[in-house]
């Protein structure tokens, strides 16, 4: 089982096609999603019609509309982005408060709380869509219905949307900070200080920088989660929908090449923001 | 230092907290548990009653997707934890360097794409037109187009899919930090395969699994494209029943009482877990 | 207080709970010295020097720097600086950066900024290692640059928190007598804290020997090991042996203890004096031992012992020997002079009473 135990040639073999037939299992429906978005055929399956760039660069004169012509899923890619922008921001900035909050302090009930905080990774994403359309939509219907006041922000929309995303996001990055947190030596700020910081300056001039390969770890973990996340965002969007959204209701209506031109861009666009968070984080202590 | 300073400070990094779970995890969840007791008797009376739960429990319809949301779900749980251990072994234990980098981000790839593109890209490979059936039908072993979508095998394809990048993550970590001495032990006092992985890897590796299950369960439980995209018309999931209430029908009401059965339902399955396997979410999650 | 002390406490005490760690404890370091506080872990001395440094508040008494009262003083703005047990670098910064910090804090412009580092790189015998990474260099030079760090700026006090104690035996002999070099080149006043007796004796002008919170002793490291003041600092400041009896007589500061076996030693009475009768403890050193009976001087003290075994170790090899069941060490000289013993040999041990300490048996 581990390499100084001897293995028979038999298990050997099978353990390896086991391997590769993972990763096949693995690459598949990805690589076959990317490869028709390049089949010049109005449909995503075989027979192969020859290679095109039409799904993203037909302007729509020859009954192909591609990716770069579609006002409607480049518009949702422009929301889901604003989303995305949102919740990252808030998520980093609330992880970094909790992190230490809960790696740097004592206080009465931080175990209750540190279990509050877990919370959201329990709960079904469906669910945390649902309860926030019920208190903050429920909320604003009855400020209409009762008083005649429009609070339209807590209407189905964006703001309900990064508030859903926000709720369990904000965890992850919580973990992802406090992880290095606890890898931070105290008396590397006590150091600072002794050489003359202040608290706050040796915060900015020692432990921040210890802690920026999280921070952006947990940035582009954000972005992604937000960008692709469905569950929660389906019940609180509003008029202006985010791109999994959009992405949905095509594919009810019939899938198009189309949608596999937006899925390649999508993967490229994770790809590259996942290798800039590793290549930033790897090298740092 | 002085105790005024450091309470003032404890209190500006404990309020984004609480606001952040008060306003967006606690108030909401209660308020929808309310509603979920309420009756709608016109269009602006309410009253209190039970009668969305009744409906749960007469309504077959309910009560049997909810049990067999809930039992797909472990199923595909377990399925995904036997999937990942060998590969996560594999990559914990046996690769060695520039190789266990790039099997883990391997593993790492289908993160990359959102869950309606996964979906999307087994829908491509398994319809009736898609590359399976071309395939065989290229090969001779089947005379016409075949249908492998729509039924509860697909489903569960595409719901260990998504959650095998889970279950694989929490699984390295926990192997990675085990001691190879210990299997070596275990070997030298005369144990063999099946021993000292029952005994000694597993126990180890408890941690990691419970952490896995538990998110894999999450997601399954909780999914809502997998289903409806690659399920038939008798794999309804129970998130789709809450969809529906809510969007399609506005019957917020019953929606909220069905909310809070898969709320009761994956807390009771984790609070379980963690029972029988002795671990803490604190330990596992945190 | 002396004018010219760099540091001058008085009755300090920090307490935990009811446990005081640190107990009115007062010094006094004149500028210029090479101080050590020598004690075994947890006895307080850790807390001691975080008291100096500011990282913690006495409950009682007061720190004075070069005069000035330090009690409410924030560590950042205290003249004092401190090399940390596990040194403390920022991982984030080049070595350049990392001397520069506290530059940097007293905005000094970055031109003098960068002469002052490349000095004192030079000063500690690394010059041109600015752009390097802290986690590239080794211990010895991690080390090194620890103290260019706080030397940079120039403090009127530099703390030191076992630094060593993270190197291998070989540089840590080094680095101690590198250390005492720089404080000498450097004029600065160090305070030094260690559980390594041999750091404390090999560096310091002074050494205070602490235990359970207090100061036991504080003396030159030759006085220490010659005239101990309490039976711990004996026990505790190099081999010692220690022999366990009954106080019979004393004349003219000699004292004569009746072991349990009956036999009879004598050895010059220490500051904390038994009363005739009461259990008494003498020590004396191994190499102050003199095997075989003939050439005795008539006022030595001996005493009858069988040979358990005898342990070779270069310079310092030894002899354990036991006596009624009273463990002794002796040292053999590997000169030839020291006879060959066999196992359960007997032979006399012999010493001159003025070498041996008698004191009242002490807590430790």
């Amino acid at each position: 089982m581990i390499r100084s135990v001897p293995r028979s040639r038999w298990f050997d073999g099978l353990y390896l096609a086991y391997l590769v037939a993972f990763f096949i299992y693995l690459a598949l429906p990805l690589t076959v999603t990317a490869v028709f978005a390049f089949n010049d055929a109005p449909f995503p399956s075989l027979p192969w019609k020859g290679f095109t760039l039409d799904w993203y660069l037909a302007d729509g004169s020859a009954g192909r509309t591609g990716l770069f012509h579609d006002d409607t899923l480049l518009s949702a890619l422009w929301t889901s982005t604003r989303i995305a922008f949102w919740v990252t921001l808030v998520s980093v900035a609330l992880g970094c408060v909790n992190a230490v909050l809960f790696e740097r302090l004592e206080f009465r009930g931080k175990e209750f709380l540190y279990l509050l905080m877990l919370l959201p990774l329990v709960i079904p994403g469906v669910i945390l869509g649902v309860s926030i359309l019920v208190f903050y939509s429920g909320m604003a219907n009855d400020l209409s219905r009762t008083w005649g006041i429009e609070l339209d922000v807590f209407r189905p929309g964006m703001t309900l949307v990064v508030m859903g995303q926000v709720t369990f996001i904000a965890t992850l990055a919580t973990l992802v900070i406090a992880a290095r947190l606890r890898k931070f030596d105290p008396q590397l700020e006590e150091a600072a200080l002794n050489l003359g910081a202040t608290p706050l300056v040796a915060w900015f001039t020692v432990t921040l920088p210890w802690l920026m390969p999280s921070i952006l770890g947990a940035a582009a973990m954000a972005f992604l989660m937000s960008f692709e996340n469905f569950n929660t965002t389906v019940m609180l969007t509003g008029s202006d929908t985010p791109l999994t959204v959009a992405l949905f209701n095509r594919l009810r209506e019939g899938s198009t090449p189309v949608l596999n031109a937006v899925a390649l861009l999508l993967m490229v666009g994770s790809a590259i923001l996942a290798v800039l968070a590793m290549g930033r984080s790897r090298g740092k202590p | 230092m002085n105790s005024g300073a450091a309470r003032l400070s404890l209190w500006l990094l404990l309020t984004p907290f609480l606001l952040w779970i008060v306003l967006l995890v606690l108030v909401p969840h209660l308020q929808m548990l309310r509603v979920s007791f309420q009756v709608r008797e016109s269009w602006d009376t309410l009253a209190w009653g039970l009668e969305q739960y009744q409906n749960f429990f007469t309504e077959s319809y309910y009560w049997r997707t909810f049990v067999r949301t809930g039992v797909m779900s472990l199923f595909t749980t377990f399925l995904t934890l036997l999937i990942a251990f060998p590969i996560a072994w594999y990559i914990a234990r046996l690769a060695r360097g520039r190789a266990r980098g790039l099997l883990f981000l391997a593993c790492l790839i289908p993160f990359w794409a959102s869950e309606l593109v996964r979906t999307y890209g087994w829908m491509i490979l398994l319809r009736e037109s898609g590359l399976f059936s071309s395939w065989l039908q290229a090969l001779g072993w089947a005379d016409g187009p075949v249908e492998m979508l729509y039924n509860d095998v697909a489903v569960i394809i595409g719901l260990v899919y998504n959650g095998l990048l889970f279950m694989v993550v929490p699984l390295v970590t926990t192997l990675d930090g085990m001691d190879e001495n210990l299997v070596e032990a275990g070997y030298d006092l005369g144990g063999n395969h099946a021993t000292v992985l029952r005994e000694v890897v597993v126990p180890w590796a408890m941690p990691g699994i419970v952490s896995g299950c538990i998110v894999v369960f999450m997601l399954t439980l909780g999914s809502y494209l997998t289903p409806i995209l690659m399920g038939g018309k008798d794999s309804a999931w129970f998130t789709q029943q809450i969809f529906t209430q809510f969007i399609t029908r506005f019957n917020w009401e019953q929606g909220a009482a069905l909310g809070v059965l898969l709320l009761v339902l994956s807390s009771i399955i984790v609070w379980l877990g963690l029972r029988l396997t002795g671990q803490s979410l604190r330990k596992v999650m945190g | 207080m002396g004018v010219e002390s760099d540091l001058f406490c008085s009755g300090l005490v920090r307490r935990f709970g009811s446990n005081a760690a640190v107990d009115h404890v007062s010094l006094d370091v004149p500028a210029g010295t090479f101080f050590s506080i020598l004690g075994p872990s947890g006895c307080g001395k850790t807390t001691l020097l975080r008291l100096l440094a500011g990282f913690d508040r006495p409950d009682e008494g007061d720190i004075h720097i070069r005069g000035a009262r330090m009690n409410d003083v924030p560590p950042n703005r205290r003249p004092v600086n401190m090399v940390f047990q596990h040194l403390a670098l920022f991982p984030t910064m080049s070595v350049g950066d990392n001397i520069g910090y506290g530059l940097k804090r007293q905005k000094v412009p970055s031109a003098e900024r960068r002469t002052r580092i490349a000095r004192v790189l030079e000063q500690v015998g690394l010059p041109g290692m600015e752009n390097r990474n802290p986690g590239e260099l080794s211990g010895g030079q991690r080390q090194r640059v620890a103290l260019a760090r706080c030397l940079v700026l120039e403090p009127t006090l530099l703390l030191l928190d076992e630094p060593l104690g993270a190197l291998d035996l070989k540089l840590r002999e080094q680095m101690k007598i590198e250390l005492k070099h720089l404080q000498k080149a450097f004029g600065t006043t160090f305070v030094y804290i260690t559980h390594d007796q041999s750091e404390a004796m090999v560096m310091s002008d002074q050494v205070a020997v602490m235990n359970d919170g207090r100061f036991e002793q504080v003396a030159p490291p030759e006085e220490l090991y010659r005239e101990p003041a309490t039976p711990f600092v004996a026990g505790f400041v190099g081999d010692n042996n220690r022999l366990a009896g009954k106080l019979e007589s004393v004349r003219d500061g000699l004292a004569d203890l009746r072991l349990d076996d009956g036999s009879l030693v004598r050895g010059r009475l220490g500051q904390t004096a038994p009363n005739i009768g009461d259990r008494a403890e003498l020590f004396i050193r191994p190499e102050s031992l003199v095997l075989g009976g003939d050439a005795l001087k008539s006022e030595y003290s001996s005493l009858r012992a069988s040979v358990t075994a005898t342990l070779f170790d270069g310079a310092n090899s030894r002899l354990e020997a036991d006596s009624a069941g009273q463990t002794l060490y002796a040292r053999l000289p590997q000169d030839g002079s020291a006879p060959r013993l066999r196992e359960g040999a007997s032979l006399q041990l012999a010493w001159d009473p003025m070498l041996a300490r008698v004191f009242a048996p002490g807590a430790a």
